[in-house]
């Protein structure tokens, strides 16, 4: 009965009311797209994995060139449990990264982006952009040889950009060289400027999210024909099976962490050869495939230039989707938009596969 | 008609107001983030035009057909000696995305990891994605010492 006194005593001081409301009234419609409703969720579960562990981590990492590699190595082989922290803290991004990119492209492929869930797609496309800032940052952190080559790398990508490029560079870099200043910058970024950045945009996609209810799509909206759906309730239903999938989740990073703890690698070192075999994080390994392919010069333009802009311009499209599906936007099928996005898809597959088997072909 | 001319004024009034309160405050912002922006961009370090460093090795040290990396002012360099006994130096940057290459004895060639570039030993850029050639640098071989120099 103490729940219901401690209720009590809450609904005199403030009103209780919305929430019981939305506990009460939410509910998940139920067709044969509904599994992928819980991806989003389980993308904010890792999230919060990342943020717990990601504190643990700053209790005994130190951002310097000449320190950094140092107190990883202190983290995995003196700090009790400390390798299980940081293996759990990298698979989990990692796997943060992969369902994330589930949710997007389920989104977009049941055009829940379409009016009016316009904002609830750009918050989330902003999302999306935090995230791989915050693999790309996290990344350079243990100062090993593969970060250091990923990060010159891609802070050089960065300043392929025309105009703002070789500033926005030397920005990132804190300097003309990826170097110990660079650690303290990505550290800044990865710890705090990012963290803020996410808890705002964060909070106000899950708050469009939970105004506007589950879309559904738009193509078992006209087979129902205006005919009701299903649906079964947020609280227990579809809370409880969230919970379910957490746990297996949680299960899973357990395993891979401890079966496969994150290694360290070499300790970085600007004087040595990028090693053979080098190779982003698999999320950029198809934009870097497809650096690959890019010949050095296409008529008066850098070929890289015109790689970086091809992906930014792709970015752009996703982010203003909403705004150019017009069909959708009105409920009726869009089989263009529809086949853009499985084109994306297909390219992000394809080139990610090559990333991997080519080397191994030549 | 008079109530309307006070009105008028009234209205005049608060345009001018809130112009004033919108301008200052954008003066306002603007002084914020602009020393905000530029503490941000790294100060620029200055760097000597012309440089040179003596290799830690010594010529006979090299072998034909090798190649070495050496710390040329805060950036890589590369020193080839060829199967023909030739010496040459580079900076060891890659002109694609600054990697730092490497010299192959098995092809002779210079390579570069992270994207399969290729550059002969001439330093011209011959496959892969390096859009131009390596930088090179100038040798001075002084007895048994070997001295590098920007070109
Ligand atoms: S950085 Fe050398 S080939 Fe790309």
């Amino acid at each position: 009965m103490t729940g219901v006194r401690i209720t009590a005593w809450l609904e005199e001081r403030i009103d209780l009311w919305p929430l019981r409301h939305f506990i009460q009234k939410k509910a998940i419609p139920v067709h044969r797209h509904t599994v992928w409703y819980y991806f989003g969720g389980m993308t904010l579960f890792l999230f919060g994995i990342q943020v717990a562990t990601g504190i643990l981590l700053t209790l005994y990492y130190r951002p310097s060139g000449e320190e950094a590699y140092e107190s990883v190595q202190f983290i995995m082989t003196d700090v009790q449990f400390g390798w299980l922290v940081r293996s759990i803290h990298s698979w989990s991004a990692n796997l943060m990264v992969l369902t994330m990119m589930m949710h997007l492209f389920s989104v977009y492929l049941t055009q829940a982006y379409r009016k009016p869930r316009e904002l609830t797609w750009v918050t989330g496309m902003l999302l999306f952009g935090i995230v791989l800032c915050f693999g790309f940052s996290g990344y350079l952190l243990p100062w090993n040889v593969l970060s250091y080559f990923a990060t010159k790398v891609g802070t050089e990508i960065a300043g392929q950009f025309p105009l703002v490029g070789q500033v926005l560079m030397r920005l990132l870099r804190g300097g003309d060289e990826v170097t110990g200043a660079t650690v303290s910058r990505f550290y800044g970024f990865h710890i705090a400027i990012l963290p803020a950045t996410i808890t705002v945009i964060l909070g106000l996609h899950l708050f469009l999210v939970q105004k506007q209810g589950m879309s559904i799509p738009p193509a078992v909206e006209r087979a129902h024909r205006g005919q009701p759906l299903k649906t079964m309730p947020f609280v227990p239903n579809f809370l409880l099976r969230d919970l379910f999938g957490w746990f297996v989740a949680l299960g899973l990073l357990a395993a891979l962490a401890s079966l496969f703890p994150w290694e360290l690698g070499q300790k970085a070192d600007p004087f040595a050869p990028a090693p053979a075999g080098i190779r982003p994080e698999w999320y950029f390994v198809f934009m870097f495939q497809s650096l690959k392919y890019i010949p050095a010069k296409i008529g008066p333009f850098e070929g890289e230039v015109l790689g970086v802009l091809g992906f930014s311009l792709g970015g752009l499209f996703l982010l203003l989707v909403p705004f150019l599906d017009k069909r959708s936007a009105s409920g009726e099928p869009s089989p263009l938009f529809r086949w853009i996005g499985i084109g994306i898809i297909a390219y992000i597959v394809i080139f990610t596969v090559f990333g991997y088997v080519a080397p191994a072909m030549k | 008609m008079v109530v309307q001319q006070q009105d008028e004024q009234v209205d005049r009034g608060r345009r001018v107001v809130n112009w004033l309160l919108g301008s200052s405050l954008a003066v306002l912002f603007v002084s914020i983030f602009y020393p905000i922006v530029k503490y941000l961009v790294p100060p620029k370090l200055a760097e000597p035009m012309t440089f040179s460093v003596t290799l830690p090795w010594k010529l006979a040290e090299l072998k034909a057909n090798s190649g070495r990396i050496f710390r040329f002012r805060s950036l890589p360099g590369l020193l080839v000696k060829t199967s023909g006994g030739e010496l040459r130096a580079f900076s060891a940057v890659c002109t694609h995305l600054q990697c730092t290459v490497q010299y192959r004895e098995d092809r002779q060639d210079i390579w570069c990891a992270c994207h399969n570039g290729v550059y002969d030993l001439n330093g011209k850029n011959i496959s892969g994605p390096p859009p131009r050639p390596l930088e090179p640098l100038k040798l001075n071989v002084r007895g048994d010492q070997i001295i590098v120099m920007k070109g």
